[in-house]
């Protein structure tokens, strides 16, 4: 609202915004600062806010530990690896939802999102004794299969919303300026809809990034990403705050970067067409 | 543009990601609908054959059974209600004139990128601790004694961390809602003699109707599968005061290694899922012309 | 080269039946108009001649050839869209490529036409821009530039110039209007404006609820048309509709006159001046005629009548359109 609003309101207004903002941001701050704590000062009572000896050690003692990049680099591929796998198969979906609607189009896509409701736990132990047989347990291609799936109903719903914003006439136009199937899909389609790709894409890779549940279940050592390498500090070393923090941080610290630098693609694109 | 053509196309390229999803539906669900029925328990592997439906009254007479739906449920009202009106509030705060918005929304966002074994961890052990936590210090400072958080309100503290992880996300969404709204609405609404009260309610609340439903239909999506901040945090304890459906699956699973208990319970959780997918269609499907 | 006929053609959606059967012959070269009331099924019917709707019965032939079942890529024909339908991603010269990219085109000889159509639509300056940093008219002369470069069988135009204003529609359509003098290529054109129909066409269907009332030059449907509906269609300001004792006296259910062929001064219509438009070139006058209602009436030049004044009408009797009960035209 472009209203004209007097200093004071405004400077009311801002302090109340800032507040509310750092406190929710308060606990990833505060686990940062207490990453780069002595052990002793990271519990000291009262807290310390900066006044601590900044150390380094941290980092060095959890990466001694646990080799960091083997599950950094384990997450990158599966988030990235399901993201792409996920595009090829919810784009031609989406076109066909949202060009050629029929009168079940609303169905099929609340039955996509509902099999997502579908609690993972209840279906573990199938999973993961299917798994075992076709040899996918602990490999990168099992959880990127299992991801994809995951979060394909939340992919083809947003490309789906994007697509219905994007006039059928210009795709007729390519229809008729000869364009086939793929063309229509790859040369006028596709770049129309890269905003809301985009955002299709940041999303994905964050949900992929932060699955909790079959990335911690379904590996063992040699596919593990973040999430198996920080569950291994729920405890008895979560008593370390130190430790624990340095390797939360360096478990959020890539995705959180990202999310910052990206979160005007995103916030636009994650509306799931609630916005018109 | 619709001619048998493209229809014939469309059905092609929309069949790879539904029998993708119906595989991946209809597999792992008939291998615990036949788990369900045995007797498989990892700990006996002798006992084998048909069980009938043993395994359900088992698993739906067992005591904890009854209190894990209702936590389930609480758990889920509980997040949505939180968010979704903190949300308004804070998406009404930033779509003032402020100072610095660009950096506030990247703060408020920031939670939403935290993987939830880390925002469990942070929070069960350097806030929530009753010993060295950041509340207990809080609690000390003002000369109260410290609160057992997960020990003496567990639920309501999984509430909160969860509330914490999803509330970016119902902000944002509504935040951009808002933002939609023109303002020659709410100058007309002002004109005509409503006051900020009435704006709200009357012009602003059905304007974000949308936006609330996609929050309540995703989030739901998401809260009915809780679990890891359960396992990290209380192990559904103390008791069975935090357990959820899942968590109870995952307890007789992975705990007493009775797999066939533990698929009836999944298949019961798959049936409960689905009442309440039916009736969440039924109520706000019509929200979204999808 | 461009002579499409359809035979009995049939669209319903559904239940509904959108077009419940249309014999039509575009001769090669003609310029046709499809008017109508909105709903009128003129969209449909130019949507099922492109090929981007199925029909559900009959047959199409496009230059002689079985054109039923043809995907619309290959039909051999051009249209330009309501909405113009641009690339928004591609520049000018890659919108009006596009189509020659997809025919397989070497890039040398894409370059060639594009550049033959920038100069013919006046684009040449304008191809490195998009679509978004161009005026209304330049987008329209961007979609008509890519439908020229596939040298069509036919073009087909979508109301194109609705999204225009008042001024620049007139432009354009003297532009389209050239370019079909200089390309000779058969056009179909669709339209709700019938004055957009008259001063284009070299033909002109006048479609209702899926029928056509009657095809004809321009003139043929301004002198002679065959039954109330497009009488009261083509015609600005409308022909004025009599019925009652008046209609009685010439032997019909319905009298018709055009607004400009009634004379002010003498005359058998006696009324009192309503609303009075002055243009300085025309005169448009309502009046309240005793006994028959009101007529409106089209003066050229200035006459001297305002509100209230009494007035008195005479019809011109060689050009009265007389109408019978089914509400077709009496000879």
């Amino acid at each position: 609202m472009a209203r004209h609003v007097t200093t004071q309101r405004r400077a009311i207004n801002s302090a109340a915004a800032w507040t509310v903002a750092l406190m929710l941001f308060f606990p990833i701050l505060w686990t940062v600062l207490t990453s780069f704590k002595p052990e002793a000062q990271a519990v000291a009572s009262p807290p310390i806010f900066l006044g601590f000896d900044w150390t380094l050690q941290n980092y060095v003692d959890v990466n001694e530990q646990r080799d960091y990049f083997r599950y950094f680099v384990n997450s990158v591929i599966i988030a990235l690896g399901s993201t792409a796998l996920g595009l090829v198969l919810a784009i031609p979906a989406a076109w066909s939802m949202a060009f050629v609607p029929g009168r079940k189009t609303k169905d099929l896509l609340m039955w996509m999102l509902s099999t997502k409701m579908m609690p993972a736990v209840g279906v573990l132990v199938p999973i993961y004794l299917l798994f075992k047989t076709l040899g996918l347990l602990d490999t990168r291609v099992g959880l990127v299969v299992v991801l994809t799936l995951m979060n394909l109903p939340i992919i083809v719903w947003m490309l789906y919303t994007y697509f219905k914003e994007i006039p059928g006439e210009i795709l007729e136009a390519a229809r008729m300026d000869g364009a086939t199937l793929k063309s229509e899909i790859l040369y006028v389609l596709t770049p129309m809809a890269v905003p809301g790709i985009a955002s299709t894409v940041l999303l994905n890779i964050i949900l992929a990034w932060n699955e909790a549940f079959w990335t911690i279940n379904l590996t063992v050592t040699d596919a593990a990403p973040l999430t198996k390498f920080i569950s291994g500090f729920s405890s008895p070393q979560g008593l370390f705050y130190a430790k624990l923090s340095a390797a939360s941080t360096m478990a959020i610290a890539p995705i959180l970067i990202m999310g910052w630098f990206s979160q005007k693609q995103l916030v636009r694109g994650l509306t799931f067409g609630a916005v018109k | 543009m619709a001619t048998q053509s493209s229809r014939k196309a469309a059905r092609a390229m929309l069949s790879p990601t539904v029998i993708l999803l119906l595989v991946w539906m209809i597999v792992p669900l008939a291998m615990t609908l036949w788990f369900s029925l045995q007797r498989y328990n990892l700990l006996y592997p002798d006992r084998t054959g048909f069980n009938d439906f043993g395994n359900y009254t088992r698993f739906v007479l067992s005591p904890a059974f009854g209190g894990a739906v209702v936590n389930t449920l609480v758990l889920v009202v509980g997040v949505l209600a939180i968010t979704v009106i903190l949300g308004i509030l804070i998406a009404l705060l930033i779509d003032q004139p402020i100072w610095g918005q660009g950096i506030v929304r990247i703060l408020v966002i920031s939670p939403f990128f935290i993987m939830p074994p880390v925002a469990a961890l942070i929070w069960k052990n350097m806030f929530m601790n009753p010993t060295n936590g950041l509340f207990a210090e809080a609690a000390k400072f003002i000369g109260l004694s410290p609160y057992d958080f997960l020990g003496n309100a567990p639920l309501a503290s999984i509430i909160l961390i969860v509330a914490w992880q999803w509330l970016p996300f119902a902000t944002l969404i509504l935040l951009t809602a808002l933002q939609s709204l023109s303002s020659e609405e709410l100058e007309a609404a002002e004109m005509d003699g409503a006051g900020p009260v009435s704006r709200f309610w009357y012009i602003m609340l059905p304007h974000l109707a949308r936006a609330i439903t996609v929050v309540v239909l995703i989030q739901t999506i998401f809260l009915l599968g809780i679990f890891g901040e359960i396992l990290v945090t209380t192990n559904g304890g103390p008791g069975t005061s935090s357990t959820t459906l899942p968590y109870l699956i995952y307890k007789e699973a992975l705990l007493d290694f009775d797999v066939g208990t533990a698929a009836a319970g999944g298949v019961v959780a798959v049936i409960l899922a689905n009442i309440v997918a039916f009736f969440l269609m039924r109520a706000i499907g019509k929200n979204l012309d999808a | 080269m461009g002579k499409i006929t359809l035979h009995q053609v049939r669209k319903s959606f559904g239940e509904v039946d959108v077009i419940p059967g249309i014999d039509l012959t575009i001769e090669d070269g003609e310029f046709v108009v499809f008017v109508g009331p909105s709903g009128c099924g003129k969209s449909t019917l130019l949507r099922l001649i492109a090929g981007l709707e199925d029909t559900t019965a009959g047959t199409m032939q496009i230059d002689g050839r079985e054109a039923t079942h043809l995907p619309p890529a290959q039909r051999g024909l051009a249209m330009v869209f309501q909405s113009y339908a641009l690339y928004p991603h591609m520049t000018v010269r890659k919108n009006i490529a596009f189509p020659l990219k997809m025919a397989g085109m070497t890039a040398a000889e894409q370059e060639a036409k594009v550049q033959h159509a920038a100069k013919i639509l006046n684009l040449t300056n304008y191809l490195d821009r998009r679509p978004g940093q161009l005026s209304g008219g330049q987008r329209q002369r961007v979609a008509i530039g890519r439908a020229i470069v596939r040298e069509p069988a036919a073009f087909l135009f979508d109301e194109p110039l609705s999204n225009l204003d008042a001024a620049l529609r007139v432009t354009m359509r003297q532009e389209i209007s050239e370019l079909h003098q200089s390309l000779k290529t058969t056009m179909i054109y669709v339209t709700h404006d019938q004055v957009e129909a008259m001063t284009m066409a070299d033909k002109i269907v006048v479609l209702n609820a899926g029928r056509v009332e009657q095809v004809g030059s321009p003139l043929d449907l301004y002198h002679s048309p065959r039954n109330l509906f497009v009488a009261g269609f083509i015609g600005s300001p409308k022909m004025n509709l009599i019925t009652g004792a008046e209609a009685a006296k010439y032997n019909c259910t319905t009298l018709g006159v055009r607004p400009e062929h009634i004379r002010v001064g003498e005359g058998p219509w006696q009324g009192v001046v309503g609303l009075s438009e002055h243009l300085g070139s025309d005169s448009f006058i309502k009046v309240e005629v005793d006994g028959i209602g009101t007529i409106n009436v089209r003066a050229s030049g200035e006459i001297g009548v305002h509100h209230g004044d009494p007035i008195k009408l005479s019809p011109d009797m060689d050009k009265l359109h007389r109408f019978d009960g089914e509400g077709l035209a009496l000879k």
